[in-house]
């Protein structure tokens, strides 16, 4: 028993240690996990004398839960391209007008009126990629820009095919091999696209977001992915090949932002700053291997994804589709559709 | 639940102490009920409001009555002309569900109580040495255990290399992303949720009695099911309860094992608190799952009051 | 029921093969060779030079001195420990007092209703509880201005109260009243009594609940992803986030440490324990 209250004492002299370590000068980072790099993290410390806290989610929209429950402590969050628009209006992100910062000259003009924030008054670019597919070319040597292959897959493919388990990548992806709009709430449509992915769901494996390890493992032959990811395959299994379906493929952006009532303003806005740097930029490309959108942050960056198929695109690819957020009653659809699909 | 009093005199000394037991009752209770009841039991009551309520654009409520929620679990309501029909999806997962939940409930309770049993008769000295080989494992992260698992059960994985070099298996046993490895899953994840309670009654069990079911029966498997298993009956009441509930609610292991090609109960409400946008719906799901929980605790309840009336 | 005397060692001898079940010993080393299997793998790809946790190339400490140096894999590793720890004293004591309440007095009203509130985090899934916790949380913040770390340990020690119950409340059911009668009809007041016979009686029963306890704390995953405030990541939600862009054989060897620190700990507080009876 007195080895009970001794342990307790010691747990709550903890707990209020760490609570108490709220000085002056911190900043709060919440970013997608394994997604910032710490050297540069180090380096931001060490120049603006900032303690710095790094947190991790794994979806926009746990981050979202949560944030908007209020008072998370946060001041740094880094959503993707339609959660910042869905932020804006919910009114979650401080408008710090990154566009009269000091280094906003190098952010890349194709990213500046961008439609979830026209002019970039509440965030700036953090890194952007697309979503596609990547296959063993060794598995099946047939032309490998088409959606078909994860939809009508050839003999060597079927059963060996890993799909995101994300309701808009698969269902987007669907629409797209019928050449339907996306956040379609058409009705004879969906059901054409729900009956589609039924008949390729006996050809799928598996449907998970790991897909390094079910690439590298040999679980699947192809895996729909994004570009960073199908990246850090290839340096494992060489003979995957990136690709740019004819059909069209989802383009994104993360991007930083600063959280409404954020306690440390000043830090997070010179971090704000600090991120447009194009050596910083690079630092982050070179961890988590995508595009940063900061121009003169390419001398920066590791040799090989100057050159790389995933980060490099061809002449011929279709433009990358970034999808604005759909309403309601169309991600009610959506939701149906995969419930059926998943039943 | 107390033991009756055994002679006139204590029963006196208790009645006269009833006042004192019961404010030690409420003293001893207040702590656990004071958090559960502000940490979990407040929450469900805000859960209850969501389930009635309109879902908001991008997550969270509207403040607009609706029962929506509870029809959308078994029906769907036609776009054009607000018919309901019926729709089996998420029943269909519920019973998936269920079903694994129950048969891993019963492989723990197979694997788990001769574990149990094996570690209780162990001289007392060796026994917190088995507990802490049963426990160490769980130390590490689930997450990380799963991964593990998956290296073992994969085509060429561990088992089915073994297998296939000692010559029973001459093509791979696809067992990993099926029912099966979630079902494999769900034992080895909630094991000690079995073991530990189970040990826990066994290790009190007063073997005078065992001795006294051979002098009238001499067989092994009549003690066991007559003499060990009634004793142990606590112990295995609270082992199947820790393992089937979190069972039902599994998230991670179907995610990894299953391929995360079927939805499971879990999945299928956190889905609703995110990409889905519908807290309502989600709600009401789960709402309706601690329902069918409540309700198979009570069956088993009055299943066992009944017996022990039989008995007496 | 009556509670057994300790038995003499002549008749314990004649006892123990009446006591032994055939199968059961061969169950027992199966059970522990499965729940082992994963582990070995996980201790072996600790040590591997690739960047893959799937395909052996060749014997490597790398991964260790990554780890080591991971700011973010050593920060979460630690809150996960802090937090599992206050959690399970926190919920063991409360358990603890609750059993005794629910078993060592006579039946009384309601008690149905309490060990439906004590084991009603277990009844819901744990997203429910995670949102709804969340909501309410936000709004304490909002109204008393304290924040910290507290908030997240309470959250876990509320789920690990039913955890760390049941085997307690087993282990209690399955003891008689016997000796604490005999003990009350020595003179002894209800505290010694309880110190000194009940207590250490229940002492397998509170490993096991506190034991159960911290095991569920380590691996909570939902809940802390949401209630979870600035610099309070835990290890499992490193992990989450990491699987999705690529785990590597850090959190191999992160969780290598952690069974080895585990492993040290617990023969640590064995040998004490022997040299505290001898």
């Amino acid at each position: 028993m007195k080895a009970l209250i001794r342990l307790f004492g010691a747990a709550s002299v903890l707990a209020f240690a760490s609570s108490a370590a709220m000085a002056e000068g911190e900043l709060n980072i919440y970013n997608w996990g394994n997604y910032t790099n710490l050297d540069m993290i180090k380096k931001f410390e060490e120049k603006h004398d900032v303690k710095v806290n790094l947190d991790g989610y794994d979806s926009n929209e746990a981050m979202l839960a949560k944030v908007k429950a209020g008072d998370t402590g946060y001041d740094i969050v880094v959503p993707g391209d339609y959660m910042i628009k869905v932020m804006i209006g919910e009114g979650l992100l401080e408008e710090v007008k990154p566009n009269e910062m000091e280094n906003f000259k190098n952010v890349d003009s194709q990213w500046v009126d961008v439609w979830w924030d026209p002019g970039r008054n509440y965030s700036i670019p953090y890194q952007w990629g697309t979503t596609s597919f990547t296959v063993d070319t060794t598995v099946y040597d047939g032309d490998i820009n088409t959606l078909a292959l994860m939809f009508d897959p050839p003999e060597v493919l079927k059963g060996r095919i890993n799909m995101l388990n994300d309701m808009n990548d698969v269902i987007n992806a669907g629409l797209r091999y019928l050449g339907y709009g996306r956040c379609n709430g058409n009705q004879d449509e969906l059901r054409e696209v729900l009956d589609l992915l039924m008949a390729a769901k006996p050809h799928w494996r598996t449907m998970d977001y790991a897909t390094i390890e079910k690439l590298t493992s040999g679980d699947v032959d192809l895996s729909q992915t994004w570009n960073g990811a199908a990246m850090r395959a290839r340096a494992q299994r060489e003979t995957l090949q990136y690709a740019y379906p004819k059909e069209g493929f989802t383009g994104w952006m993360d991007n930083v932002a600063v959280l409404k009532g954020a306690p440390n303003l000043e830090n997070a806005k010179l971090f704000i700053n600090f991120m447009m740097d194009p050596e910083n930029a690079a630092m982050t490309s070179n961890f988590a291997r995508y595009a940063n959108g900061i121009k003169g942050s390419e001398e920066f960056m590791d040799e090989e994804m100057l050159s790389a198929r995933e980060i490099v695109m061809p002449e011929d690819a279709p433009e990358p589709d970034f999808v604005t957020p759909c309403p309601q009653e169309v991600v009610d659809l959506y939701n149906k559709i995969w419930t059926r699909l998943k039943q | 639940m107390s033991a009756p009093p055994q002679n006139p005199a204590l029963a006196a000394a208790i009645a006269s102490t009833t006042r004192r037991e019961r404010t030690t009752r409420a003293a001893l209770l207040a702590p656990a009920l004071l958090i559960i009841l502000t940490i979990s039991v407040l929450p469900l009551g805000i859960t209850l409001v969501y389930s009635f309520l309109t879902p908001g654009t991008y997550g969270g409520v509207t403040w607009e009555f609706s029962v929506n929620s509870y029809l959308q679990f078994l029906f769907d309501r036609d776009i054009f002309d607000d018919t309901l029909s019926f729709n089996p999806a998420y029943l269909s997962i519920y019973l998936r569900s269920i079903g694994l939940a129950l048969g891993a409930t019963l492989g723990a309770l197979i694997l788990g109580f001769p574990t149990a049993y094996f570690i209780a008769t162990k001289p007392r000295e060796q026994r917190n040495i088995w507990l802490f080989l049963v426990t160490l494992p769980f130390w590490t992260n689930l997450l990380i255990r799963t991964y593990a698992m998956l290296l073992i059960i994969r085509d060429e994985g561990i088992i089915n290399t073994v297998l296939m070099q000692i010559g029973l298996l001459n093509a791979p046993l696809t067992i990993l992303y099926t029912d099966t490895a979630v079902f494999i899953g769900l034992i080895y994840s909630y094991l000690p949720f079995m073991v530990l309670p189970l040990y826990a009654s066994l290790e009190k069990l007063d073997f005078n009695l065992v001795e006294a079911g051979y002098d009238l029966y001499a067989n092994r498997l009549r003690v066991l099911f007559h003499v060990i298993v009634p004793l142990a009956k606590p112990g295995i009441v609270a082992g199947c309860v820790l393992v089937f509930i979190p069972g039902l609610g599994a998230y991670i292991t179907p995610e990894l094992l299953g391929g995360g090609k079927k939805l499971m109960i879990g999945n299928m409400i956190a889905m609703q608190f995110g990409a889905s946008r519908n807290w309502p719906f989600g709600s009401a799901a789960a709402l309706i799952l601690m329902t069918l929980v409540i309700l198979v605790l009570l069956v088993y309840a009055r299943a066992a009051r009944r017996k022990e009336a039989v008995h007496d | 029921m009556t509670e057994g005397s300790p038995a003499p060692v002549l008749r314990a001898f004649r006892r123990r093969d009446l006591r032994a079940m055939p199968g059961f010993k061969a169950m027992a080393w199966l059970c522990i060779i499965a729940l082992y299997m994963p582990l070995a793998v996980l201790i072996i790809f600790s040590f591997n030079d690739n960047r893959s946790v799937v395909r052996w190339t060749e014997f490597s400490l790398d991964w260790y001195a990554k780890a080591l140096a991971n700011d973010g894999i050593r920060n979460a590793a630690l809150v996960s420990v802090k937090i599992a720890l206050f959690a399970t004293v926190i919920s063991t004591v409360v358990a603890t007092m609750a059993a005794l309440a629910t078993t060592r007095t006579r039946g009384f009203r309601g008690q149905g209703l309490v060990y439906g509130i004590i084991n009603q985090p277990l009844m819901i899934p744990e997203i429910v509880t995670a949102i709804a916790t969340l909501s309410l949380f936000a709004l304490i913040k909002r109204l008393t201005g304290v924040t910290g770390v507290g908030y997240l340990m309470m959250a876990h020690a509320a789920f690990c109260i039913p955890f760390a119950y049941m085997p307690i409340r087993a282990r209690l059911e399955t003891m008689t009243l016997t000796m604490e009668q005999a003990a009350a009809d020595l003179y002894a007041t209800p505290l010694k009594a309880f110190a000194l016979i009940t207590l250490p009686l229940l002492g397998p029963g509170i490993v096991s609940g506190a034991m159960l306890a911290f095991v569920v704390s380590l691996d909570d995953v939902i809940i802390t992803l949401l209630v979870a405030g600035p610099g309070e990541t835990t290890l499992p939600i490193y992990i989450l986030g990491a699987i999705r862009r690529g785990i590597t054989p850090e959190i191999n060897a992160v969780s290598t440490i952690l069974v080895a620190v585990s492993v040290l700990l617990v023969v640590l507080l064995f040998f004490v324990q022997r040299r505290m009876q001898r």
